[in-house]
């Protein structure tokens, strides 16, 4: 890396690489053109006036985007006619990743993703780096951030911080879980469904495929994003966060830095918890969407552990949140009344920084969320819950996805649960200023 | 007031101004009274029987609607404690919201026209969390004013980070 301050530009193969499919199409269809040989010239004429064109926007886009790091600062200028200039102050980092779709490994570069906590979802993006380039450059960004974060300056550190490695999980064991997940299994209904008509009568088959086949495509991709995104993701810890790795075809390391985490999940469905399998999510604050993304980072949660055993998400959950309540206590009985297929997920607990809270119809879902994470709390009552004298108390955090409730308890408890946790919650928030 | 445990502690409880249950009575009013007229004007126009059960069912229901406004507006009220603002809201499904000063994002003071005509205004305190929900409607001007500058301050005072 060359000094600090000065501008850099990308890497100069990034258009071609964030053209995506574009891309992909024009070669092809070059290539076609080129196979037949010469057909009328006007024709040529206009493809390669096309190409030419998005060559040379590519070419401008491409020498008026530059960055440099500033300070705390990360600063990227973009754009021609709409100049862009973006102060991305490192210090409101909360993840930094490192994405690579199938085109750009082909090319061997990576893009580079900052994101903030705002609920419109500010993110930085350093599309496309060379490949040897983001890991050092993350690095420093990450260390530079932890030293604003502490109002110290801290020189940036080259060197590789080691790492841990806590989970990897086998394909095998992924590949089966997802078959017997919800969307797996009504993948291969369809599936099924599919051939008993071809069997039954073949002629019939063909209308089917053919007016089914939109939905059959999404929930494959469905199934295969999910194969995808998850094939052998890697949990490691080190200093600077928890570190996750995955990916089949479009690779992606991602670094969830420590305290930013929102609230943890662990989901159960119901085939897999005759394995004795779960699954962990850890939920972050603001939005992971945003404009131009691919569609794989379109997901609100971090899947920490896709498919494992309880022993080792209990281990994980050890690293993530240490202080957890071991022991949740149930709902009274009358609660059978009211939601009938919740009442045996029913259940919650706390400790002094952090509550726990169990529920789901079919799936069982425990979230947990620390206290100092608490953004407030909303003691809910309905009709029905007022004649049982029940009332549900709402954790709300900056997270999207993880949905901590502590419902249907008795109205005495839920009152007592409601002061507590708000007492504690200013305890933790007093504790962390 | 019906409501139970919780509110019955020390803490001194507002509530929105009178003014906002006579806007939100007339607006019910208006829209009964177009019904009547509608109602009156099938019954003049032959259709007798029809149009005085529609009368009747249109006054049985502004009445119902009446009622149902005047509940929900006693049922409003929100406390300001050392730390953190409460609201309490809602007949058949009830709502406490307990609001850390602390865990403020921003306060939004809106007014609609016919809120304005009344001199109300509501407040609105956003947190990180999309679920938080602390809208107190109704307030006199003068008083959101007054609870819009005070949230800010402590806000200032107390604010802690994601």
């Amino acid at each position: 890396m060359s000094e600090p301050g000065s501008w850099r530009r990308l890497h100069p193969l990034s258009p071609i690489v964030r053209g995506g499919r574009a891309t992909i199409g024009v070669a092809t269809l070059l290539l076609l053109s080129l196979v037949q040989g010469r057909r009328g010239s006007s024709d040529s004429f206009v493809e390669l006036a096309v190409v030419g064109i998005a060559v040379v926007l590519g070419f401008v886009s491409w020498l008026v985007t530059r960055w440099r790091i500033d300070g705390d600062d990360l600063r990227i200028e973009s754009g021609v006619l709409r100049r862009q200039s973006l102060r991305f102050p490192l210090s409101q980092t909360q993840a930094i990743d490192i994405v690579r779709p199938g085109l750009a490994r082909v090319f061997g570069v990576a893009e580079l993703r900052l994101r903030t906590g705002g609920s419109s979802g500010a993110t930085a993006r350093l599309a496309y780096l060379a490949a040897h380039e983001a890991e050092p450059l993350r690095a420093r960004l990450l260390a530079l951030a932890e030293g604003a974060r502490k109002h110290e300056a801290t020189p940036a550190s080259e060197a590789a911080v080691e790492e841990h490695v806590l989970t990897t999980v086998p394909t095998g064991r992924l590949a089966a879980s997802i078959l017997i997940s919800d969307v797996g299994l009504f993948a291969e209904a369809m599936i099924v469904g599919l051939i008993l008509i071809a069997v039954l009568s073949p002629s019939a088959a063909v209308a089917v495929a053919s007016a089914s086949a939109v939905p059959i495509f999404s929930v494959l991709t469905l199934v295969w994003r999910r194969f995808n995104q998850e094939y052998r993701l890697s949990l490691a810890e080190a200093p600077d966060g928890l570190r996750l790795r995955s990916g089949l075809i479009a690779l992606s390391a991602e670094t969830i830095r420590p305290g930013r985490v929102q609230a943890v999940r662990m989901v159960e469905p119901l085939l897999w918890r005759a394995l004795g399998w779960c699954r962990l999510e850890v939920d972050l604050a603001g939005k992971q969407r945003s404009k131009g993304e691919g569609q794989a980072e379109r997901r609100p949660l971090r899947t920490v552990l896709p498919v494992g055993s309880r022993a080792l998400a209990e281990e994980l959950l050890e690293r993530i949140v240490p202080d957890r309540p071991r022991r949740q206590s149930p709902t009274p009985r009358r609660v059978l009344l009211k939601s009938p297929l919740r009442y045996r997920m029913l259940a919650w607990g706390r400790t002094e920084t952090c509550v726990a809270t169990t529920s789901g119809r079919i799936r069982r879902v425990t979230a947990w969320v620390p206290l100092e994470k608490v953004q407030s709390l909303r003691r809910v009552q309905g009709p029905f819950q007022r004649r049982l004298r029940l009332a549900t108390v709402h954790v709300d955090t900056a997270g999207r996805s993880v949905h901590a409730a502590i419902r249907d308890r008795d109205t005495a408890e839920a009152d007592r649960a409601l002061t507590e946790l708000s007492d504690l919650a200013r305890a933790e928030r007093r504790k962390g200023r | 007031m019906s409501v139970d445990g919780v509110r019955g502690e020390s803490e001194s409880w507002r509530r929105p101004s009178p003014r906002l249950l006579v806007l939100r009575r007339l607006e019910v009013a208006a829209i009964a009274l177009a019904a009547l007229i509608a109602a009156g004007v099938v019954a003049a126009l032959g259709r007798t029987a029809v149009g005085l059960s529609c009368l009747g069912g249109v006054l049985l229901l502004g009445l119902g609607a009446e009622r149902f406004v005047s509940r929900r507006f006693h049922a409003w009220g929100y406390a300001e404690r050392e730390d953190d603002l409460l609201v309490w809201r809602g007949v058949l499904f009830s709502r406490l919201s307990v609001v850390p000063y602390g865990r403020m994002q921003f306060i939004d003071v809106s007014a609609g026209p016919l809120e304005r005509s009344f001199r109300l205004a509501t407040v609105r305190m956003h947190t990180a969390a999309a679920a938080s929900d602390a809208r107190i409607p109704g307030l006199d001007r003068e008083e959101a004013a007054r609870l819009r500058d005070r949230l800010a301050e402590v806000g200032e005072a107390q604010a802690a980070g994601l």
